[in-house]
């Protein structure tokens, strides 16, 4: 057993070990790479990515998938920006934010878990309604600065730094830290990967199938709104047309890179950590040697694409494991 | 009862107070053009495919629009593809075979609907272009000159890194989405101009994709990288204020120079040079650009072409330079403006 946990490598540790081939590169190459401040940048680029990573991980762990969190994320903040802006007290504001953002988690859950819609579909569909209706019933307009809260503690949640580490870094932390000790020690979190692994063994096990979906979505839902906050108050602005954006492929893409199996039941939030790192490196670094943008997206998908490779040469699929593919 | 019989008499009177005070305008004098160029709008069709509603630049152009809709009678039908080029270019497909009497295009990029405007034009729809030159020209083309505002950018850039001004000369260049004519022919001129200037160096040229997220997480990066940065090139301010956010973020404001461009928006232009996110903006009045827009849709409507875009007219935006030096009350106009009394 010690013998074959040698030989073969999980992906989260090919992508590490992938990733640390990087820094070590980049580091030889580059002599700004290997610098306190760029590593803080590095991490705070990929701040919201992550933590909206982690929202994703949650999903998928347990045999989910929330294709609108870009959706609650952009509508639910800009919401935010534009009452204060329009004079409603900034705490009043959020709190309508938050609950405008949980009232699409909840319609996402109770659709996945009552009226049986596939996650998939039915995330697809809220992600553009939601989008589509808040902007035409609340937003005024598609891009909207914050403006009355720029001098607030508010501002600081995206900007501002704790012993010079930058705030969206340390937002990340808090939130990973939370989903961490949320799977592994709250009872939610355990069922979670039950219903991951085996949803009709779960439920006939006792674990309140039903309300623990709509739970899975009202936290992504929440997780997205604190990436939106974040991305609000770093560039002073939100602008819902992200809501349309690619953005939700890279979320997949740093979860399944980090080793989290789309089929659900595994991994943890290690694993996106893992798979963010290394997408923060790549950025990182090819932006500090200049390469051109369309140059950067190739190497970007052929060194996911080599993750990938490696992963199915060292662990081959078997019967088991390749019947469970499906989302 | 009687308070309905009362509302009845104030409503009548009301009508009536419409009704007498529509007809001085019948009586109005014809100066020999007014009635005629009136009457060539009433109930024709104008169709609008901007690129999005729900940002300054089109939300600008179409108050225009409508007010002349209204106006002069006639009908506007606004197709929304929100940001997909795929939607626009069904859109503009689907217009050609309803035969409106002018469509209005904004285009995402150079190519993308460049055989649409020729199609139009070949099945006798008039096509006015606004803001993006595409490849095709259509009959009328509304918008800046890409290449020039870039050269001004530059411009101001070369005053405050180039020679004697005791700076590094390093500079970073941020595209938007790499086939929009902003970012094909803005590149040109950046580097055509900087070619007198060798003292200036680009040490970072990257694309953000329009969005300001994206440019902060790049525009941080270069920072870091270049401690002796002297400024950056970007060329929207919906995706400047990312960079301006990390400028500010590392301390630097003041010290890194952001030259800027945009449709000279209140919130956007004029409040980012008051704070400082911004040391200069280079502006193409979307304002402006609707009474353009409004005054293109009116002569194509009055004298229509007889072989829609044999030959076309170009309406290059005046371009202004906004910096805290030459900025004044009218610099911006504000979009609830705009919408409320027209542009």
């Amino acid at each position: 057993m010690s013998g074959r946990s040698i030989t073969k490598l999980s992906q989260e540790k090919i992508v590490a070990i992938i990733t640390i081939v990087l820094v070590v590169f980049f580091s030889a190459t580059l002599h700004s790479f290997l610098t306190p401040g760029n590593i803080l940048a590095l991490l705070q680029n990929v701040a919201i990515l992550g933590i909206l990573g982690i929202a994703m991980a949650l999903a998928i762990i347990g045999r989910g998938i929330d294709l609108s969190v870009v959706a609650i994320m952009a509508v639910s903040v800009a919401w935010v920006l534009q009452l204060n802006n329009n004079g409603v007290d900034l705490s009043q504001a959020i709190a309508m934010g938050f609950v405008l953002a949980l009232a699409i988690g909840l319609i996402n859950g109770v659709l996945i878990a009552y009226l049986e819609v596939p996650a998939i579909f039915a995330t697809l569909a809220m992600g553009t309604a939601a989008y589509g209706s808040v902007r035409a019933v609340l937003l005024e307009d598609n891009l909207v600065y914050l403006k009355a809260a720029g001098d607030s503690w508010f501002k600081w949640i995206g900007s501002g730094q704790i012993l010079g580490v930058p705030s969206p870094v340390m937002v990340f932390a808090v939130i990973a830290l939370l989903a961490h000790l949320f799977l592994r020690f709250a009872v939610p979190g355990r069922f979670l990967f039950a219903m991951g692994d085996n949803p009709l063994a779960a439920r006939a096990t006792g674990v309140p199938i039903r309300p623990l979906i709509v739970l899975q979505y009202l936290l992504t839902a929440a997780i997205a709104f604190v990436a939106g906050v974040v991305m609000a108050t770093a560039v002073d602005s939100m602008e819902t047309r992200v809501a349309r954006s690619n953005l939700v492929y890279d979320i997949i893409l740093v979860v399944v890179i980090g080793g989290i199996g789309l089929n659900g039941g595994k991994g943890g939030i290690r694993n996106v950590l893992v798979g963010t790192l290394l997408i923060g490196v790549l950025l990182n670094g090819m932006t500090i040697m200049n390469i051109p943008y369309t140059l950067q997206n190739i190497i970007k998908s052929l060194i996911l694409l080599a993750a990938i490779i490696i992963d199915a040469l060292m662990n081959p699929r078997d019967e088991q494991t390749s019947q469970q593919g499906d989302i | 009862m009687i308070h309905f019989m009362k509302g009845c008499a104030i409503a009548a009177s009301v009508a009536m107070g419409v009704l007498a005070s529509s007809g001085p305008l019948q009586a109005a004098p014809d100066d020999g053009l007014i009635n005629e160029s009136s009457a060539a709008l009433k109930g024709k069709k104008v169709a609008f495919v901007p690129i999005a509603m729900g940002f300054d630049l089109t939300e600008a152009w179409a108050a225009g629009l409508k007010l002349d809709a209204q106006r002069f009678g006639y009908e506007l039908t606004i197709r929304d593809p929100n940001w997909s080029v795929d939607a626009g270019a069904q859109a503009i497909s689907q217009l050609i075979s309803e035969q409106p009497d002018v469509i209005v295009v904004h285009p995402p990029e150079i190519q993308a609907y460049t055989r649409l405007i020729q199609q139009a034009n070949a099945a006798g729809i008039p096509v006015i272009t606004v803001s993006l030159k595409a490849d095709a020209n259509g009959d009328v083309f509304v918008g800046p000159d890409w290449y020039d505002l870039a050269v001004k950018e530059t411009e101001s850039m070369v005053k405050f890194c180039g020679k004697d001004s005791g700076k590094s000369g390093k500079i970073a260049v941020m595209q938007g989405v790499l086939t929009n004519p902003t970012s094909q022919y803005g590149i040109q001129a950046i580097e055509a101009t900087l070619k007198d200037h060798p003292e200036i160096q680009i040490v970072s040229n990257q694309a953000a994709d329009w969005d300001a997220s994206k440019a902060h997480a790049i525009a941080s990066t270069v920072i870091k990288a270049n401690p002796d940065l002297c400024g950056f090139i970007g060329l929207w301010d919906n995706m400047d204020v990312g960079i301006a956010a990390a400028i500010k973020e590392a301390g630097k404001q003041g010290q890194i120079y952001i030259a800027s461009s945009g449709g000279g928006n209140q919130v956007s232009a004029c409040d980012n040079i008051e704070s400082g996110n911004f040391s200069s903006y280079v502006s193409y009045d979307a304002k402006g650009q609707a009474r353009d827009l409004m005054m293109a849709v009116r002569a194509i409507l009055q004298n229509k072409p007889t072989t829609p875009g044999e030959h076309s007219v170009g309406l290059y935006t005046p371009l202004k330079v906004i910096t805290k030096e030459t900025m004044t009350a009218d610099s911006c106009w504000k979009l609830e403006d705009v919408k409320k009394f027209g542009p």
